[in-house]
């Protein structure tokens, strides 16, 4: 006979943190989460101690007071009246401004670059290695100087365009191409407007549903129902057909020189353009070599086979090769969105009011709230790039490979 | 018990560190130079020569300090500050002493823990504009593109400016002076607004200056002085009192050709007497040699020799003494007596 000694169940000694397998793991962990979090709070507080001795308490009061400065680009109401706060934002949604036309340029370029590189024609092939290898290569503050430069020495000041005999004129009566910008006409609404907006919308959630019509009776039946076309007359016909039907709500304001400058319509102001297409074409670079690398990485036999079926090539890249690169393109890609936004802090070397100019510069120059103001520009960046990064992951998620 | 112990003698050492940054006279000594924060590079003010020496109006007071201080007015490393870095550079002990173009203003002089220690240029702000543009008046400027340097006094006063005389006008802040010289020659911006000396040393390197004026509205004060960090009295009456100096020596018509001379026995004036150090323990009160004064004045002269060799009428540069001149002259400068 013998007996069992089963491991008592349920009573669990201290003892047992250290000298039991199960629990071992955890006490430790605990102990060094203990330790950093310790460690932490010592350089915490010794930074704000020692601040503190050196007369530099952190306050944020200063973001209520009134700025004293004025800045050019205002995507919302500010005035030198208004509170640093205000400035902040104005400058983020500068910041914002830039990064999403520069994301946006950016994927196209280098969509179409990577597309070009794996071309057959070997000029095609040549001139996209080139692109890539040039733009790739130089520092983005270099372009965005270059190209800030460029604009200012050889586009003609708006006084060129002025008296009886002007050595520049407006493109098309409509753009007037400056060295201080490029100014376009602005759209006026006018009453009623917002039904031909509405109406555009509801064209283009139309255009999405004749695409989604179209692949149900490809699928279904094997019958191939045109979409170009439709699309494109889905797109124009409505929006124009109500426009001049209410009397042409919506009209357009055209920049016109008075004073010292273009005044009406709208003004891109060539520090925004700078930075856009400095950032656009030197991301698009490193976005050409991520589409280059996807599509290389879907196996040549995914190409020969779809041939085979007899597909063109067209096809063969937007039905077959795309979907699959996308996997691996995805995650490279969130990578050069975070680089797009980070780098548009460099917009102080053309005056470009973003986050960094307004409250990461004159802000923090006016106020000397450095380490404040610096704080509060991490923590900006960081959401923004997080932002990024989820939103991203989301979309990745969707494309990736689904594996049961 | 034991951490008690490591955070006490963290506290100690940090105090003791906060006492050894407080004595920047001792600092200088055991170094043996003078770090002086100056412009990036400003005509006439403060910028390498051909040589790569450093010469200029703000230039010369940091060789007078180095030359009070250590008797040597080669004793100085020069830093350059954008406007930008130059507090930074100052509140963290990466400079000694500030000699920039910099407005005494009561923030920067209370919120920012500095002591202005004298004014060594009374300044205002101007507009630079092509004679082309037919303007005559700054309140012209209505609508008008304005290139400013970013991190200045500058871009508040312009802001004043426009709101009080209720016109409007795009600014297109730029970092450095000169970037803000290519666009105005481009035509990117209308007018150029900084420090009227600032304008006139800009102007002074143009090809064609006589095609550029500079408008007759001053739209603020400026009193640029040098600056140290809170705090550090005795620094800051050193620096203080090499300015005086200066200034002094010019109202006593004490040269740099002079100097040695009148240095080498006491003359009749006694106060020329206390200020060489020939009479009266001046120096050893704040802490230095008794021909301290002598050898700040021989190193590049007294504050009319400065003014005339780097700005005055006689240079590029060209700038009248005007607010500038000694109070016996119609000017400001008046420094307390030496007694």
């Amino acid at each position: 006979m013998s007996t069992l000694t089963d491991p008592q169940q349920g009573s669990f000694r201290l003892s047992m943190l250290l000298s039991d397998t199960r629990y071992r793991s955890y006490t430790f962990q605990f102990i060094a989460l203990v330790a950093l979090i310790v460690a932490m709070a010592f350089l915490g507080l010794n930074l704000v101690r020692n601040l503190a001795a050196q007369g530099l308490d952190i306050s944020y009061d200063f973001l209520s007071s009134a700025s004293g400065y004025d800045i050019n680009q205002r995507p919302i109401e500010y005035d030198s009246q208004s509170t640093h706060l205000r400035a902040a934002v104005v400058g983020i949604l500068n910041t914002l401004i830039v990064a999403v036309l520069a994301c946006v340029t950016a994927t196209i370029i280098g969509v179409f670059a990577g597309v070009m590189r794996l071309s057959n024609n070997w000029l095609v092939r040549k001139i996209m290695a080139v692109y890539v290898e040039a733009f790739r290569n130089v520092p983005v503050l270099i372009w965005i100087l270059i190209i800030f430069s460029i604009m200012t020495v050889s586009l003609p000041a708006p006084s060129a365009f002025r008296g009886e005999t002007p050595t520049s004129t407006m493109f098309l009566d409509t753009v007037a191409f400056t060295n201080r910008g490029v100014y376009i006409p602005a759209p006026v609404m006018g009453p009623g407007a917002w039904i031909v907006i509405l109406t555009f919308v509801a064209s283009i959630l139309g255009i999405f549903a004749l695409r989604k019509y179209a692949m149900k009776t490809l699928f279904d039946t094997g019958r191939i129902v045109p979409t170009f076309w439709p699309s494109v007359a889905l797109f124009f016909l409505p929006t124009l057909l109500v426009h001049f039907i209410l009397g042409r709500p919506i009209g357009l304001e055209y920049p016109e020189l008075r004073g010292f400058n273009f005044q009406d319509g709208i003004q891109i102001r060539g520090s925004l353009i700078a930075l856009w297409f400095a950032l656009a074409i030197y991301t698009g670079a490193f976005i050409a070599e991520n589409v280059r690398a996807g599509i290389q990485a879907i196996s040549k036999g995914q190409t020969e086979a779809a041939g085979a079926l007899g597909l063109r090539p067209n096809r063969i890249m937007s039905l077959v090769i795309l979907p699959q690169a996308l996997r691996v393109i995805i995650p490279p890609l969130v990578s050069q969105y975070l680089n797009i936004t980070k780098n548009s802090s460099l917009a102080i070397a053309v005056g470009y009011m973003d986050v960094t100019g307004t409250l990461g510069g004159i802000t923090l120059n006016q106020t000397g709230r450095a380490i404040e103001s610096v704080l509060l520009l991490m923590l900006f960046y960081l959401v923004i790039s997080l932002s990024i990064s989820t939103i991203m992951n989301i979309y990745n998620n969707s494309v990736k490979l689904k594996e049961r | 018990m034991k951490k008690s112990v490591f955070l006490g003698a963290l506290t100690v050492s940090s105090l003791l560190a906060g006492a050894a940054a407080a004595a920047t006279l001792d600092d200088v000594k055991a170094r043996g130079t003078l770090n002086c924060g100056v412009v990036t590079g400003l005509a006439g003010f403060g910028a390498p020569d051909a040589n790569g020496r450093w010469e200029g109006f703000d230039v010369s007071y940091c060789r007078a300090v180095a030359a009070a201080v250590l008797g040597d007015p080669e004793a100085v490393e020069f830093i350059p500050t954008t406007g930008k870095t130059r507090f930074t550079a100052l509140a963290s002990g990466e400079i000694d002493v500030l000699a920039r173009n910099t407005t005494w203003t009561f923030s920067r002089d209370t919120d920012l823990k500095f002591d202005f220690i004298g004014v060594n240029y009374y300044d205002g702000q101007g507009f630079l504009v092509p004679k082309g543009l037919g303007v005559t008046s700054a309140k012209d400027l209505d609508g008008a593109t304005v290139c400013i340097q970013t991190g200045t006094t500058t871009e508040l006063n312009l802001a004043d400016f426009f709101r009080a005389n209720n016109i409007s006008y795009e600014p297109v802040p730029i970092e450095t002076n000169a970037e803000a010289i290519q666009q105005y020659l481009a035509g990117a911006c209308d007018t150029y607004t900084t420090d009227a000396s600032g304008l006139a040393a800009t102007r002074a390197t143009f090809e064609a200056p006589g095609d550029h004026v500079v408008l007759p509205e001053i739209i603020s004060k400026e009193p640029l002085g040098p600056l140290v960090r809170h705090g550090d009295n005795e620094w800051g009456d050193i620096a203080r009192w090499t300015l005086n100096a200066l200034i002094t020596a010019e109202e006593l018509g004490i040269t740099s050709a002079n100097v040695a001379d009148m240095a080498g026995t006491p003359g009749t004036n006694p106060e020329i007497n206390r200020l060489l150090g020939t009479e009266g323990e001046l120096g050893a009160m704040i802490g230095l040699e008794s021909d301290w004064a002598k050898n700040a004045i021989a190193a590049s002269g007294n504050y009319g020799e400065i003014f005339e060799k780097n700005i005055g009428e006689n240079t590029p540069i060209g700038i009248a003494r005007g607010l500038n001149a000694q109070w016996t002259n119609g000017g400001l400068l008046y420094a307390p007596p030496f007694r």
